[in-house]
Protein backbone atom coordinates (compact mmCIF):
# COMPACT_ATOMS: atom_id res chain seq x y z
CA UNK A 1 0.00 0.00 0.00
CA UNK A 2 2.67 2.72 1.07
CA UNK A 3 4.75 1.25 -2.23
CA UNK A 4 1.73 1.79 -4.33
CA UNK A 5 0.99 5.43 -3.22
CA UNK A 6 4.68 6.50 -3.84
CA UNK A 7 4.93 4.61 -7.34
CA UNK A 8 1.67 5.90 -8.86
CA UNK A 9 2.82 9.41 -8.93
CA UNK A 10 6.37 8.77 -9.72
CA UNK A 11 5.16 6.59 -12.86
CA UNK A 12 2.88 9.48 -13.72
CA UNK A 13 5.39 11.79 -13.55
CA UNK A 14 8.14 9.81 -15.58
CA UNK A 15 5.13 9.23 -17.97
CA UNK A 16 4.34 13.11 -18.42
CA UNK A 17 8.32 13.72 -18.55
CA UNK A 18 8.53 10.72 -22.11
CA UNK A 19 5.15 12.63 -23.26
CA UNK A 20 6.86 15.91 -23.01
CA UNK A 21 9.99 14.66 -24.78
CA UNK A 22 8.25 13.09 -27.94
CA UNK A 23 6.41 15.71 -28.04
CA UNK A 24 9.52 18.28 -28.55
CA UNK A 25 11.22 15.58 -30.69
CA UNK A 26 8.25 14.66 -32.90
CA UNK A 27 7.26 18.65 -33.78
CA UNK A 28 10.70 19.03 -34.24
CA UNK A 29 11.17 22.01 -31.86
CA UNK A 30 14.27 23.50 -31.21
CA UNK A 31 14.93 24.63 -27.62
CA UNK A 32 14.62 28.20 -27.96
CA UNK A 33 11.16 27.32 -29.09
CA UNK A 34 10.48 24.41 -26.14
CA UNK A 35 13.16 22.71 -24.30
CA UNK A 36 12.97 18.85 -24.22
CA UNK A 37 13.58 17.34 -20.69
CA UNK A 38 16.74 16.36 -22.01
CA UNK A 39 18.19 19.89 -21.89
CA UNK A 40 17.40 20.12 -18.08
CA UNK A 41 19.71 17.88 -17.29
CA UNK A 42 23.08 19.82 -18.73
CA UNK A 43 21.58 23.17 -17.09
CA UNK A 44 20.99 21.32 -13.88
CA UNK A 45 24.64 20.35 -13.70
CA UNK A 46 26.07 23.53 -15.20
CA UNK A 47 24.69 25.66 -13.19
CA UNK A 48 23.72 23.42 -10.10
CA UNK A 49 25.25 25.96 -7.38
CA UNK A 50 23.01 28.72 -8.37
CA UNK A 51 20.41 26.74 -8.39
CA UNK A 52 20.85 25.57 -4.67
CA UNK A 53 21.36 28.81 -3.65
CA UNK A 54 18.45 30.70 -5.40
CA UNK A 55 16.49 27.53 -4.45
CA UNK A 56 16.96 28.36 -1.24
CA UNK A 57 16.27 32.37 -1.01
CA UNK A 58 12.81 31.50 -2.79
CA UNK A 59 12.02 28.82 -0.43
CA UNK A 60 12.30 30.33 2.56
CA UNK A 61 11.17 34.01 1.44
CA UNK A 62 7.68 32.01 0.34
CA UNK A 63 7.80 29.67 3.38
CA UNK A 64 8.29 33.25 5.91
CA UNK A 65 5.84 35.06 3.97
CA UNK A 66 3.36 31.69 4.22
CA UNK A 67 3.28 32.31 8.27
CA UNK A 68 2.95 35.57 8.00
CA UNK A 69 -0.25 34.74 6.07
CA UNK A 70 -1.60 32.05 8.05
CA UNK A 71 -1.06 34.68 11.05
CA UNK A 72 -2.78 37.54 9.46
CA UNK A 73 -5.12 35.30 8.00
CA UNK A 74 -6.50 32.90 10.56
CA UNK A 75 -6.73 36.74 12.88
CA UNK A 76 -9.00 38.14 10.16
CA UNK A 77 -10.60 34.73 9.76
CA UNK A 78 -11.50 34.98 13.57
CA UNK A 79 -12.60 38.45 13.82
CA UNK A 80 -15.04 37.69 11.11
CA UNK A 81 -16.02 34.45 11.86
CA UNK A 82 -17.13 35.71 15.18
CA UNK A 83 -18.64 39.12 14.73
CA UNK A 84 -21.33 39.53 11.99
CA UNK A 85 -20.92 43.51 12.24
CA UNK A 86 -16.98 42.69 11.45
CA UNK A 87 -18.12 40.57 8.55
CA UNK A 88 -20.15 42.25 6.72
CA UNK A 89 -17.39 45.60 7.11
CA UNK A 90 -14.44 43.37 6.23
CA UNK A 91 -15.73 40.84 3.31
CA UNK A 92 -16.14 43.26 0.32
CA UNK A 93 -12.42 45.23 1.21
CA UNK A 94 -11.14 41.69 1.66
CA UNK A 95 -12.40 40.43 -1.81
CA UNK A 96 -11.66 44.05 -3.53
CA UNK A 97 -8.47 43.69 -2.08
CA UNK A 98 -7.97 40.02 -3.45
CA UNK A 99 -9.35 40.99 -6.43
CA UNK A 100 -6.69 43.05 -7.76
CA UNK A 101 -4.27 41.39 -9.56
CA UNK A 102 -1.19 41.17 -7.68
CA UNK A 103 1.20 41.84 -10.59
CA UNK A 104 0.06 45.30 -11.04
CA UNK A 105 1.03 45.81 -7.46
CA UNK A 106 4.33 44.55 -7.89
CA UNK A 107 5.96 47.63 -9.10
CA UNK A 108 4.02 49.99 -6.50
CA UNK A 109 5.41 47.80 -3.50
CA UNK A 110 8.70 47.71 -5.18
CA UNK A 111 8.86 51.15 -5.17
CA UNK A 112 7.47 51.83 -2.12
CA UNK A 113 10.24 49.74 -0.01
CA UNK A 114 12.84 50.31 -2.96
CA UNK A 115 15.87 47.89 -2.03
CA UNK A 116 14.18 46.20 0.94
CA UNK A 117 13.78 42.98 -1.58
CA UNK A 118 13.69 40.55 1.08
CA UNK A 119 10.13 42.26 2.36
CA UNK A 120 9.22 42.82 -0.85
CA UNK A 121 9.12 39.43 -1.69
CA UNK A 122 7.99 38.42 1.23
CA UNK A 123 5.24 41.11 1.62
CA UNK A 124 3.87 39.85 -2.12
CA UNK A 125 3.72 36.17 -1.03
CA UNK A 126 2.07 37.09 2.23
CA UNK A 127 -0.68 39.89 0.28
CA UNK A 128 -1.00 37.16 -2.61
CA UNK A 129 -1.43 33.86 -0.39
CA UNK A 130 -3.49 35.13 2.98
CA UNK A 131 -7.05 35.46 1.08
CA UNK A 132 -8.06 31.84 1.24
CA UNK A 133 -7.07 31.39 4.86
CA UNK A 134 -8.89 34.31 5.90
CA UNK A 135 -11.94 33.07 4.49
CA UNK A 136 -11.90 29.48 5.51
CA UNK A 137 -11.59 30.20 8.93
CA UNK A 138 -14.41 32.63 8.86
CA UNK A 139 -16.73 30.20 7.37
CA UNK A 140 -15.32 27.69 9.24
CA UNK A 141 -16.19 29.45 12.40
CA UNK A 142 -19.25 31.34 11.25
CA UNK A 143 -20.95 27.99 10.23
CA UNK A 144 -20.38 26.13 13.79
CA UNK A 145 -23.78 24.63 14.38
CA UNK A 146 -25.28 26.01 18.00
CA UNK A 147 -26.18 22.59 19.39
CA UNK A 148 -21.85 22.31 19.69
CA UNK A 149 -21.34 25.53 21.23
CA UNK A 150 -24.57 24.91 23.58
CA UNK A 151 -23.20 21.35 25.01
CA UNK A 152 -20.18 22.99 25.68
CA UNK A 153 -21.91 26.66 26.81
CA UNK A 154 -24.63 24.71 28.84
CA UNK A 155 -21.80 23.84 31.30
CA UNK A 156 -20.58 27.16 31.81
CA UNK A 157 -17.85 26.60 30.16
CA UNK A 158 -16.35 30.15 28.63
CA UNK A 159 -15.75 31.30 24.77
CA UNK A 160 -12.08 30.67 25.11
CA UNK A 161 -12.67 26.98 26.18
CA UNK A 162 -14.72 26.75 23.49
CA UNK A 163 -12.85 27.86 20.83
CA UNK A 164 -9.86 25.65 21.91
CA UNK A 165 -11.93 22.64 22.48
CA UNK A 166 -14.29 22.66 19.92
CA UNK A 167 -14.14 25.68 17.40
CA UNK A 168 -10.66 25.61 16.63
CA UNK A 169 -10.04 21.93 15.86
CA UNK A 170 -13.36 21.69 13.95
CA UNK A 171 -11.89 24.43 11.33
CA UNK A 172 -8.92 22.74 10.93
CA UNK A 173 -9.89 20.75 7.72
CA UNK A 174 -11.15 23.62 6.20
CA UNK A 175 -7.76 25.54 7.13
CA UNK A 176 -5.68 22.95 5.67
CA UNK A 177 -7.57 23.03 2.82
CA UNK A 178 -6.94 26.37 1.87
CA UNK A 179 -3.65 26.10 3.17
CA UNK A 180 -2.86 24.18 0.27
CA UNK A 181 -3.90 26.69 -1.68
CA UNK A 182 -1.87 29.37 -0.49
CA UNK A 183 0.98 27.44 -0.60
CA UNK A 184 0.50 27.25 -4.54
CA UNK A 185 -0.16 30.67 -4.48
CA UNK A 186 2.81 31.99 -2.29
CA UNK A 187 5.73 30.77 -4.92
CA UNK A 188 3.38 32.82 -7.35
CA UNK A 189 4.19 35.72 -5.26
CA UNK A 190 7.82 35.29 -4.64
CA UNK A 191 8.20 35.01 -8.44
CA UNK A 192 6.11 37.78 -9.27
CA UNK A 193 8.61 39.66 -7.09
CA UNK A 194 11.98 38.23 -8.22
CA UNK A 195 11.12 38.08 -11.55
CA UNK A 196 9.70 41.93 -11.65
CA UNK A 197 12.15 43.88 -9.26
CA UNK A 198 16.06 43.73 -10.64
CA UNK A 199 17.48 42.68 -7.15
CA UNK A 200 19.00 39.26 -9.08
CA UNK A 201 17.62 36.88 -6.04
CA UNK A 202 15.85 33.60 -6.47
CA UNK A 203 14.80 31.35 -9.18
CA UNK A 204 12.99 34.13 -10.45
CA UNK A 205 15.69 36.13 -11.04
CA UNK A 206 17.66 33.04 -12.14
CA UNK A 207 14.80 32.92 -14.69
CA UNK A 208 15.37 36.47 -15.32
CA UNK A 209 18.96 35.75 -16.28
CA UNK A 210 18.01 33.14 -18.45
CA UNK A 211 15.80 35.59 -20.61
CA UNK A 212 18.38 37.44 -21.05
CA UNK A 213 21.02 35.33 -22.18
CA UNK A 214 18.58 33.44 -24.31
CA UNK A 215 19.48 30.25 -22.46
CA UNK A 216 15.71 28.92 -22.74
CA UNK A 217 16.65 25.70 -21.22
CA UNK A 218 17.59 26.86 -17.90
CA UNK A 219 14.26 28.88 -18.04
CA UNK A 220 12.58 25.50 -18.64
CA UNK A 221 14.84 23.79 -15.38
CA UNK A 222 13.75 27.08 -13.37
CA UNK A 223 10.52 26.39 -13.86
CA UNK A 224 10.62 22.48 -13.04
CA UNK A 225 12.88 23.69 -10.29
CA UNK A 226 9.68 26.27 -9.02
CA UNK A 227 6.97 23.29 -9.47
CA UNK A 228 9.37 20.49 -7.23
CA UNK A 229 9.55 23.23 -4.41
CA UNK A 230 5.93 23.37 -4.54
CA UNK A 231 5.19 20.28 -4.46
CA UNK A 232 7.51 19.70 -1.50
CA UNK A 233 5.85 22.25 0.50
CA UNK A 234 2.77 21.02 -0.25
CA UNK A 235 3.66 17.64 0.88
CA UNK A 236 4.57 19.06 3.81
CA UNK A 237 1.47 20.73 4.37
CA UNK A 238 -0.21 17.52 3.93
CA UNK A 239 1.90 15.44 6.14
CA UNK A 240 1.24 18.49 8.99
CA UNK A 241 -2.68 17.61 7.96
CA UNK A 242 -2.36 13.97 8.68
CA UNK A 243 -1.44 14.78 12.10
CA UNK A 244 -3.69 17.45 13.12
CA UNK A 245 -6.48 17.04 11.17
CA UNK A 246 -6.20 13.03 9.86
CA UNK A 247 -9.79 12.20 12.02
CA UNK A 248 -11.35 14.13 8.73
CA UNK A 249 -10.40 11.47 6.61
CA UNK A 250 -12.70 9.37 5.57
CA UNK A 251 -11.91 5.77 5.09
CA UNK A 252 -12.75 4.86 1.52
CA UNK A 253 -15.29 2.27 1.25
CA UNK B 1 -42.81 16.03 46.37
CA UNK B 2 -39.42 17.90 46.17
CA UNK B 3 -40.52 20.28 42.71
CA UNK B 4 -36.71 20.08 41.10
CA UNK B 5 -37.50 21.76 37.77
CA UNK B 6 -40.39 25.08 38.45
CA UNK B 7 -41.51 26.82 35.49
CA UNK B 8 -43.71 29.58 36.45
CA UNK B 9 -45.74 31.97 34.11
CA UNK B 10 -42.48 32.32 31.75
CA UNK B 11 -43.62 34.73 28.64
CA UNK B 12 -41.13 35.32 25.75
CA UNK B 13 -40.88 37.00 22.52
CA UNK B 14 -38.30 36.88 19.83
CA UNK B 15 -37.10 39.65 17.96
CA UNK B 16 -37.36 38.71 14.58
CA UNK B 17 -36.53 41.04 10.85
CA UNK B 18 -40.55 40.79 10.34
CA UNK B 19 -41.69 42.00 14.19
CA UNK B 20 -41.78 40.25 17.52
CA UNK B 21 -42.60 36.39 17.69
CA UNK B 22 -43.70 35.70 21.10
CA UNK B 23 -43.40 32.32 21.48
CA UNK B 24 -43.95 31.41 25.02
CA UNK B 25 -46.87 32.65 26.83
CA UNK B 26 -48.23 31.64 29.93
CA UNK B 27 -45.93 28.64 30.59
CA UNK B 28 -46.03 26.52 33.57
CA UNK B 29 -44.10 22.84 33.75
CA UNK B 30 -42.74 21.70 37.42
CA UNK B 31 -41.64 18.35 37.42
CA UNK B 32 -40.43 16.90 40.98
CA UNK B 33 -37.37 15.09 42.14
CA UNK B 34 -36.71 12.11 39.95
CA UNK B 35 -39.57 13.01 37.57
CA UNK B 36 -39.45 12.39 33.77
CA UNK B 37 -41.55 15.10 31.84
CA UNK B 38 -42.27 14.96 27.99
CA UNK B 39 -43.01 17.79 26.47
CA UNK B 40 -45.32 17.65 23.11
CA UNK B 41 -46.61 20.14 20.87
CA UNK B 42 -46.99 21.34 16.87
CA UNK B 43 -44.16 22.30 15.55
CA UNK B 44 -42.43 25.45 16.09
CA UNK B 45 -44.50 26.48 19.11
CA UNK B 46 -41.20 26.76 21.27
CA UNK B 47 -40.41 23.72 23.26
CA UNK B 48 -36.71 24.16 21.93
CA UNK B 49 -36.89 27.51 23.54
CA UNK B 50 -37.89 25.59 26.86
CA UNK B 51 -34.58 23.16 26.88
CA UNK B 52 -32.89 26.72 26.34
CA UNK B 53 -34.35 28.28 29.11
CA UNK B 54 -33.88 25.38 31.71
CA UNK B 55 -30.61 25.25 30.61
CA UNK B 56 -29.88 28.83 31.72
CA UNK B 57 -28.59 29.70 27.81
CA UNK B 58 -31.10 32.08 27.63
CA UNK B 59 -33.41 34.03 30.30
CA UNK B 60 -37.31 34.36 29.33
CA UNK B 61 -38.73 37.98 29.32
CA UNK B 62 -40.85 37.27 32.42
CA UNK B 63 -41.61 34.59 34.68
CA UNK B 64 -39.01 32.86 36.75
CA UNK B 65 -37.25 29.36 36.13
CA UNK B 66 -36.01 27.19 39.07
CA UNK B 67 -34.01 24.24 39.59
CA UNK B 68 -33.95 22.61 43.02
CA UNK B 69 -35.18 25.65 44.69
CA UNK B 70 -32.36 28.04 42.90
CA UNK B 71 -33.33 30.62 40.35
CA UNK B 72 -31.59 29.73 37.31
CA UNK B 73 -29.72 32.84 36.23
CA UNK B 74 -27.16 31.53 33.66
CA UNK B 75 -25.33 27.95 32.62
CA UNK B 76 -24.98 25.70 35.55
CA UNK B 77 -23.14 22.52 35.29
CA UNK B 78 -25.58 20.29 36.90
CA UNK B 79 -27.64 20.10 33.31
CA UNK B 80 -27.17 17.67 30.38
CA UNK B 81 -27.91 17.78 27.29
CA UNK B 82 -28.68 15.58 24.32
CA UNK B 83 -29.94 16.84 21.02
CA UNK B 84 -31.91 15.13 17.99
CA UNK B 85 -28.03 16.24 16.62
CA UNK B 86 -25.65 13.70 18.43
CA UNK B 87 -22.82 16.67 18.37
CA UNK B 88 -19.84 14.38 18.78
CA UNK B 89 -16.32 15.82 18.13
CA UNK B 90 -14.51 13.68 15.64
CA UNK B 91 -11.57 14.49 16.36
CA UNK B 92 -12.18 12.54 19.57
CA UNK B 93 -12.58 9.02 20.12
CA UNK B 94 -16.12 7.99 21.79
CA UNK B 95 -14.41 7.76 25.01
CA UNK B 96 -13.08 11.16 24.87
CA UNK B 97 -16.31 12.37 23.96
CA UNK B 98 -17.94 11.44 26.82
CA UNK B 99 -15.20 12.63 29.04
CA UNK B 100 -15.43 16.13 27.48
CA UNK B 101 -17.98 17.50 29.97
CA UNK B 102 -15.83 16.47 33.42
CA UNK B 103 -13.09 18.25 31.48
CA UNK B 104 -15.17 21.70 31.71
CA UNK B 105 -17.32 21.21 35.21
CA UNK B 106 -15.24 21.31 38.72
CA UNK B 107 -14.82 17.51 39.42
CA UNK B 108 -13.03 15.90 42.14
CA UNK B 109 -12.59 12.69 40.00
CA UNK B 110 -8.98 12.07 38.30
CA UNK B 111 -8.16 11.22 34.48
CA UNK B 112 -8.33 7.85 35.39
CA UNK B 113 -11.38 7.69 37.06
CA UNK B 114 -12.95 10.37 34.49
CA UNK B 115 -12.58 7.42 31.69
CA UNK B 116 -13.84 4.52 34.52
CA UNK B 117 -16.93 6.67 34.60
CA UNK B 118 -17.43 7.31 31.27
CA UNK B 119 -16.47 3.38 30.14
CA UNK B 120 -19.49 2.38 32.80
CA UNK B 121 -21.80 4.75 30.68
CA UNK B 122 -20.85 3.39 27.74
CA UNK B 123 -20.89 -0.11 28.77
CA UNK B 124 -24.62 0.81 30.54
CA UNK B 125 -25.70 2.03 27.10
CA UNK B 126 -24.00 -1.15 25.29
CA UNK B 127 -21.20 0.63 23.80
CA UNK B 128 -18.73 -1.63 25.27
CA UNK B 129 -15.82 -1.86 22.82
CA UNK B 130 -16.37 0.94 20.97
CA UNK B 131 -14.57 3.08 23.74
CA UNK B 132 -11.47 4.22 20.90
CA UNK B 133 -13.89 3.81 17.97
CA UNK B 134 -13.96 7.71 16.58
CA UNK B 135 -17.57 8.77 15.86
CA UNK B 136 -17.59 8.65 12.23
CA UNK B 137 -17.27 4.52 12.71
CA UNK B 138 -20.52 4.15 14.10
CA UNK B 139 -24.33 4.45 13.34
CA UNK B 140 -26.41 6.55 14.10
CA UNK B 141 -28.17 4.94 17.02
CA UNK B 142 -25.17 4.68 18.91
CA UNK B 143 -23.74 7.60 18.21
CA UNK B 144 -26.93 9.05 20.28
CA UNK B 145 -26.29 6.10 23.01
CA UNK B 146 -22.84 8.33 23.00
CA UNK B 147 -24.31 11.27 23.13
CA UNK B 148 -26.26 9.95 26.09
CA UNK B 149 -23.47 9.25 27.94
CA UNK B 150 -21.76 12.88 27.92
CA UNK B 151 -24.96 14.28 28.92
CA UNK B 152 -24.86 12.07 31.90
CA UNK B 153 -21.12 11.61 32.88
CA UNK B 154 -21.24 14.65 35.44
CA UNK B 155 -24.08 13.08 37.21
CA UNK B 156 -26.14 15.70 36.16
CA UNK B 157 -29.67 16.40 38.27
CA UNK B 158 -31.87 17.45 35.45
CA UNK B 159 -31.08 16.08 31.48
CA UNK B 160 -32.68 17.91 28.91
CA UNK B 161 -33.84 15.70 26.08
CA UNK B 162 -34.18 17.79 22.73
CA UNK B 163 -36.27 14.89 20.55
CA UNK B 164 -32.81 13.17 20.97
CA UNK B 165 -34.12 9.58 19.02
CA UNK B 166 -36.01 11.78 16.02
CA UNK B 167 -33.98 11.37 13.39
CA UNK B 168 -33.80 7.66 14.02
CA UNK B 169 -35.63 4.78 12.38
CA UNK B 170 -38.21 3.56 14.53
CA UNK B 171 -36.97 -0.12 15.52
CA UNK B 172 -33.72 1.97 16.76
CA UNK B 173 -35.89 4.28 18.06
CA UNK B 174 -37.69 1.51 20.22
CA UNK B 175 -34.48 -0.01 21.54
CA UNK B 176 -33.37 3.39 22.64
CA UNK B 177 -36.42 3.50 24.26
CA UNK B 178 -35.94 0.56 26.49
CA UNK B 179 -32.11 1.43 26.88
CA UNK B 180 -33.12 4.87 28.80
CA UNK B 181 -35.29 3.00 31.11
CA UNK B 182 -31.63 0.75 31.63
CA UNK B 183 -29.57 4.08 32.17
CA UNK B 184 -32.58 5.62 34.56
CA UNK B 185 -32.22 2.43 36.78
CA UNK B 186 -28.85 2.90 37.17
CA UNK B 187 -28.42 6.56 36.76
CA UNK B 188 -31.07 7.96 38.57
CA UNK B 189 -31.93 11.97 36.58
CA UNK B 190 -34.76 14.32 36.69
CA UNK B 191 -35.70 14.51 33.00
CA UNK B 192 -37.43 16.95 30.35
CA UNK B 193 -37.59 15.26 26.87
CA UNK B 194 -38.84 16.97 23.68
CA UNK B 195 -40.69 14.82 21.27
CA UNK B 196 -42.61 14.43 18.29
CA UNK B 197 -43.82 11.16 18.73
CA UNK B 198 -46.64 10.31 21.50
CA UNK B 199 -46.14 6.60 21.88
CA UNK B 200 -42.59 7.55 22.97
CA UNK B 201 -43.87 10.39 25.38
CA UNK B 202 -45.81 7.57 27.14
CA UNK B 203 -43.31 4.86 27.12
CA UNK B 204 -40.73 7.34 28.74
CA UNK B 205 -42.18 10.17 30.63
CA UNK B 206 -44.82 10.01 33.98
CA UNK B 207 -45.72 13.22 32.77
CA UNK B 208 -46.82 14.57 29.47
CA UNK B 209 -47.00 18.19 29.14
CA UNK B 210 -49.23 19.72 25.41
CA UNK B 211 -48.39 22.97 24.66
CA UNK B 212 -50.96 25.16 22.66
CA UNK B 213 -49.71 26.43 19.26
CA UNK B 214 -47.32 29.56 19.12
CA UNK B 215 -47.42 31.30 21.52
CA UNK B 216 -46.94 28.32 23.49
CA UNK B 217 -48.68 27.94 26.91
CA UNK B 218 -49.32 24.54 29.34
CA UNK B 219 -52.23 23.79 27.39
CA UNK B 220 -52.94 19.65 28.73
CA UNK B 221 -50.93 17.76 31.50
CA UNK B 222 -51.73 14.23 31.30
CA UNK B 223 -50.03 11.46 33.83
CA UNK B 224 -48.58 8.15 32.94
CA UNK B 225 -49.69 5.76 35.89
CA UNK B 226 -46.64 3.87 37.10
CA UNK B 227 -47.14 0.13 36.46
CA UNK B 228 -43.83 -0.52 37.06
CA UNK B 229 -41.02 -1.74 34.53
CA UNK B 230 -42.14 -0.77 31.14
CA UNK B 231 -42.02 -3.15 28.47
CA UNK B 232 -42.92 -2.35 24.70
CA UNK B 233 -46.02 -4.48 24.79
CA UNK B 234 -47.51 -1.61 27.03
CA UNK B 235 -48.13 0.50 24.21
CA UNK B 236 -50.78 -1.87 22.76
CA UNK B 237 -52.82 -2.12 25.63
CA UNK B 238 -56.44 -0.28 25.73
CA UNK B 239 -54.76 2.25 28.61
CA UNK B 240 -52.16 3.22 26.35
CA UNK B 241 -54.63 3.25 23.54
CA UNK B 242 -56.62 5.82 25.30
CA UNK B 243 -54.05 7.61 26.21
CA UNK B 244 -52.71 7.96 22.90
CA UNK B 245 -56.32 9.16 21.57
CA UNK B 246 -56.15 11.77 24.48
CA UNK B 247 -53.11 13.22 23.21
CA UNK B 248 -53.91 13.53 19.37
CA UNK B 249 -56.81 15.06 20.39
CA UNK B 250 -55.17 17.62 22.69
CA UNK B 251 -52.22 17.86 20.14
CA UNK B 252 -54.98 18.75 17.19
CA UNK B 253 -56.70 20.99 19.14
CA UNK B 254 -53.30 22.58 19.39
CA UNK B 255 -53.45 22.67 16.08
CA UNK B 256 -56.03 24.94 15.72
CA UNK B 257 -57.66 22.19 14.01
CA UNK B 258 -60.26 20.96 16.37
CA UNK B 259 -62.63 22.39 18.94
CA UNK B 260 -61.19 22.34 22.89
Amino acid sequence: MRLRSFLTPLIAVVVFLVLWEALVWVMGWPDYKMASPSDLGPAYTRYWELFLVMGWQTLWRTVVGLLLAIVVGVMFGMVMGFSRTMRDALYPLLVGFNAVPKATVVPIVALMFVGMHDFNTVLIAFMISFFPIAVSISIGLSTLEPEYRDILRSLGASQTTIFWKIALPKTLPEFFGALKVAVTLAFIGTNLMEIVSPHGRGLGALFDSGKTNSDYPLMFAVLIALAFLGIVLYYVVVALEKIFAGWAERQPG
Amino acid sequence: MNKLIEIKNVRHTYQTQNGPLPVLDGLNVSVPEGGFAAVVGPSGCGKSTLTRLIAGLMKPDEGEVWLHGERVKGPRSTVGMAFQNPVLLEWRTILQNVVLPLEIVPTKLNRKQQEDRARYLLSLVGLDGFEDKRPSELSGGMRQRASLCRALVHSPDVLILDEPFGALDAFTREDLWQTMHQVKEKEPFTGVLITHDLRESIFLADQVIVLSGRPARTQFLLDVPNTGRRTLDDLYTVQATEMLHTLRHQIEIAQGRAAA
